[in-house]
């Protein structure tokens, strides 16, 4: 090697016919396939991407946007930003007076309900809280504020002179609010009402702004000079509670700061049967934790599923693999034949066959082995789950085991035996350590399968059998509550993601084998 | 109660002579209007009364072409993926009052001028007071009155003749043996258990509000939990009462009027604490000119008077409007009086309530956790 360096290195790289370095002309020439490859596979890369990747990957991002309370309630959200939550709800007028802006502002676009629908997650009432409030804030008797500017100058009744006002910058630094609660109000005639600012006279809120601007002592050019010290007024803080006592409490307040973020750990919190307390995360109250119990029941009956899958399927397809062809064929057949039958068929069959006065039970009972009283309780609990997705996902072990047995030469059984060797021995020693990579393989298959099983659980698993993914289709489906849905999604994926390295560790995936 | 007025009236049901098949031949002209709807709806017997009653005649008329999709039960969540692709492929969605409440709520759905965009009923009272107390929000155009309710086996000889007429008869295992079935959700199973534990209808949903409200209809509910099988499909019930699985169980009036008259099951309804919802049509904001107007036409011709009291005659389930009630009449092909089985016939109504869409709306994650971990023990 060191002598080839040598030599280039006197003579310059080696060449190619057309005169180019021949490492370049191999690079160019290997890129090319690769494109032609990548080309190749781009139709499928592309659909992939678009309509499994990217959807999960956006689903699950869920599970820690939370945008909806930094847009809807901006203004008040940066006034709770100082608030010590030990000190009680919040009493300055300051605030309220955000909210209040906040609010009328969120009613114009519709936007409050969405935001009491969002944070009624974190506390039960937000949703009518929000409702209830939204419709009258409107209705607020601010407009005193508003009569009061105009009766001391009529210019403030001008929408022109409020425009001009507003685009002066001196004016804008010595009036925060007002500049704002303008910006905001102008934004929402021309988006909603589809008017010109500069013709309109401005709503309540902006006077109140304003009003609250002067009060604090602000000395605006431009506009004309009013006495507000002796004005009346009306406390903001005093109609949020007239209309709901909850403004006056904690948890809404608590909520709104908690939830500020862009983005939460709050569904994930949820998730694991935690909360935000007061004082950080907390366990919610025992008698509200559902989600670690179904997550560990997932887990258990899974595994029970695979466990009878494997003790089932083992000797169908030992069968399957050393009977002459024309019965090992019959076998896949009938180990094929539910493949065909709709999932829901199987499952509806097994709620005939299961439930108390069905088959199985009216047969014992017929046989005497059961009495007619007692009944065995086989469906609307976990036996019934574990007995119905074990036969709906026998296939998937008896197929893999199937293919990996078909490789196993007969002739090392019957060595094993010539050698002296029982047929347990011979079994056990010889035969099954070949067959285990069809094991792994079929558990794989079974167990992540089962883990994310959702149909037959919701109809034979009772309220005992059902899985964390009917939790999963119960928060997308009906309560909406999309974000810890996808917390609960991701939790799941990254569990079936460890259990797959932790097996890679134990078992090796290399000893996975679907076929010869 | 407010309902009275609207449920009243069913007691007026008389001959087929009311309920004129003739079609208004007049229907105005719809300008500007797409040629097509989806239509979303529930399926099965309910989306069967809908098609006869007013989509098929409508589509005769003007010879609009309508699709129906089925599936409203997972409506709102449909809707929002819909509305966040920004490509609105339902025209109208048939929901239930709460998830009406929702889609409203959201923003998802469009708000309606009753008195402007609704026909007047066939007496002449206005949209508003005809459908009176069934406009629950400012979205939801109702068409229908429906109740959950209990069904009982009338055949169960360890009861020794006894008949349940008593809602607490769904907890008195005594009299009563065997297996029920209810819905393994809190709502409805909480009112239930709370009336039966001697507090009064006016009380209810301050005793669930309060500290412990939840714990003690639970442990009402604890009394006979280990006699029931929860359901998830309102189907269930019926083919649990009809397989001799359970004695008596919850479900919709609809489902047991199925399997009594028209399957002839030995099934009888036990109207005692009903609770009533409403189901109608919400418009899905994000239409284009042309199918919002083909939407409001069509709304207007299927929730008159006479389209509402049609339906029926396919379903046991009352129409929303009160000018509806006179004008219902025999079933279309069984022929037997519609009004006994209707949860709005006053003989059915001697107490019931009234879905509780408000207290549910902010109650129902934390009631639902509650739940489910109780379920689960």
């Amino acid at each position: 090697m060191a002598g080839a360096r040598n030599i280039q290195a006197e003579t310059g790289p080696m060449l190619a016919a057309d005169g180019r370095p021949l490492k370049d002309s191999l690079n160019r020439a290997l890129r090319r396939q690769k494109l032609r490859a990548l080309l190749l596979i781009s139709p499928l890369l592309l659909f992939i991407m678009l309509t499994f990747v990217a959807p999960i990957a956006d689903m699950l991002f869920r599970s820690v946007e939370n945008q909806i309370v930094q847009e809807t309630i901006p203004r008040t959200v940066k006034a709770l930003e100082g608030w010590d939550p030990s000190t009680g709800a919040p009493h300055d007028e300051a605030t309220f007076a955000a909210l209040y802006t906040d609010l009328v502002i969120a009613e114009e676009y519709k936007a409050h309900t969405r935001l009491g629908t969002r944070l009624n997650y974190e506390f039960g009432g937000a949703s009518s809280l929000f409702r209830g409030t939204g419709r009258e804030v409107g209705k607020w008797p601010t407009e005193v504020y508003t009569e009061q500017f105009v009766a001391s100058d009529p210019a403030y009744r001008d929408g022109a002179a409020w425009a001009l006002w507003m685009a002066d910058p001196s004016v804008r630094a010595v009036l925060p609010l007002t500049a704002d609660a303008y910006d905001a109000w102008a934004l929402m005639t021309v988006v909603e009402k589809d008017d010109v600012p500069a013709e309109e006279q401005p709503l309540d809120f902006v006077y109140t702004a304003l009003y609250r601007d002067l009060a604090a002592g602000a000395l605006p050019q431009l506009m004309p000079a009013v006495d507000v010290d002796n004005w009346d007024s009306v406390a903001i803080r005093d109609l949020f509670l007239e209309e709901d006592a909850a403004w006056g409490e904690l948890p809404v307040w608590q909520a709104m700061k908690s939830y500020g973020g862009n983005y939460t750990a709050g569904y994930f919190l949820n998730a694991v049967d935690m909360q935000i307390g007061a004082n950080g995360p907390e366990m919610r109250a025992e008698d509200e934790r559902v989600y670690v119990t179904l997550f560990i029941r997932t887990m258990i009956l899974s595994i029970t599923i695979t466990a009878t899958c494997i003790l089932l399927g083992y000797p169908v397809a030992w069968l399957m693999a050393n009977l002459p062809a024309r019965s090992a064929n019959l076998l896949m057949i009938l180990v094929l034949l539910p493949f065909w039958t709709s999932l829901l068929v199987r499952t509806s069959a097994w709620k005939v066959l299961l439930q108390q006065q069905g088959v199985i039970n009216d047969t014992l009972v017929w046989l005497g082995l059961v009495d007619d009283a007692n009944r065995l309780v086989l469906i609307n609990n976990e036996a019934g789950t574990i007995i119905a997705m074990t036969h709906i996902l026998l296939p998937f072990m008896i197929l893999p085991l199937y293919s990996v047995m078909k490789t196993i030469p007969p002739s090392y059984l019957r060595a094993a035996k010539s050698l002296g060797a029982t047929n347990w021995t011979a079994f056990w020693r010889v035969y099954f350590p070949q067959s285990v990579p069809g094991i792994g393989a079929g558990s794989i298959l079974v167990f992540i399968l089962a883990i994310g099983y959702y149909i037959t659980p919701e109809l034979v698993g009772g309220n005992k059998g059902v899985f964390i993914s009917n939790r999963i289709a119960y928060h997308i489906g009906t309560s909406l509550n999309w974000g810890l849905a996808a917390a609960l999604g991701t939790i799941l994926l990254v569990i079936v993601l460890v259990l797959y390295w932790v097996y890679d560790r134990v078992v090796g995936i290399d000893n996975v084998k679907l076929g010869g | 109660m407010k309902l009275k007025h609207l449920m009243g009236a069913t007691v007026l049901a008389v001959g087929p002579l009311c309920g004129s098949m003739a079609f208004a031949q007049d229907i105005a002209e719809c300008e500007n209007c797409s040629d097509s709807m989806v239509l979303m709806s529930w399926g099965g017997a309910y989306q069967a009364s809908q098609t006869a009653a007013y989509a098929e005649p409508y589509a005769a008329l003007t010879g609009v072409n309508i699709t129906w999709d089925e599936g409203s039960n997972e409506a709102v969540a449909k809707l929002r993926a819909a509305s966040e692709a920004g490509n609105m492929t339902y025209d109208l969605i048939d929901v239930e009052g709460p998830d009406s409440q929702r889609a409203c709520d959201e923003g998802l759905a469009v708000e309606i001028d009753f008195d402007e965009q609704l026909a007047a009923g066939a007496d002449g009272s206005t949209p508003t007071a005809d459908f009176g107390p069934s406009i629950i929000n400012d979205c939801f155009v109702p068409q229908i009155v429906f109740s959950t309710t209990f069904g009982y086996r009338t055949d169960i000889a360890e009861w020794n003749g006894a008949v349940p007429d008593d809602l607490c008869d769904v907890f008195d295992l005594t009299t009563f043996p065997g297996m029920r079935s209810l819905e393994s959700r809190p709502k409805k199973n909480l009112e239930w258990a709370l009336l039966c534990d001697g507090v009064a209808q006016a009380d209810l949903y301050d005793v669930l509000s309060s500290e412990g409200g939840v714990d003690r209809a639970l442990a009402k509910l604890d009394t006979i939990k280990n006699d029931v099988i929860w359901w998830s499909a309102g189907a269930e019930t019926p083919q649990l009462l009809a397989d001799g699985e359970v004695v008596m169980g919850s479900t919709y009036n609809g489902r047991l009027f199925a399997a009594a008259a028209e399957q002839g099951q030995p099934i009888a309804t036990l109207w005692d604490w009903q609770v009533f919802d409403f189901d109608g049509w919400i418009v899905p904001e994000g239409l284009d000119e042309a199918r919002m107007n083909r939407v409001m036409h069509f709304l207007n011709f299927a929730t008159d008077t006479q389209r509402l009291a049609d339906q029926a005659k396919y379903i046991s389930y009352g129409p929303a409007r009160a000018s509806s009630q006179p004008l219902v009449s025999t079933h279309a092909t069984l022929g037997i009086e519609m009004a006994p089985f209707m949860p709005t016939n006053p003989a059915n109504q001697k107490n019931f309530l009234v879905n509780n869409i408000e207290w549910w709306a902010d109650n129902q994650d934390e009631v639902e956790a509650k739940f489910q971990a109780w379920l689960s023990q």
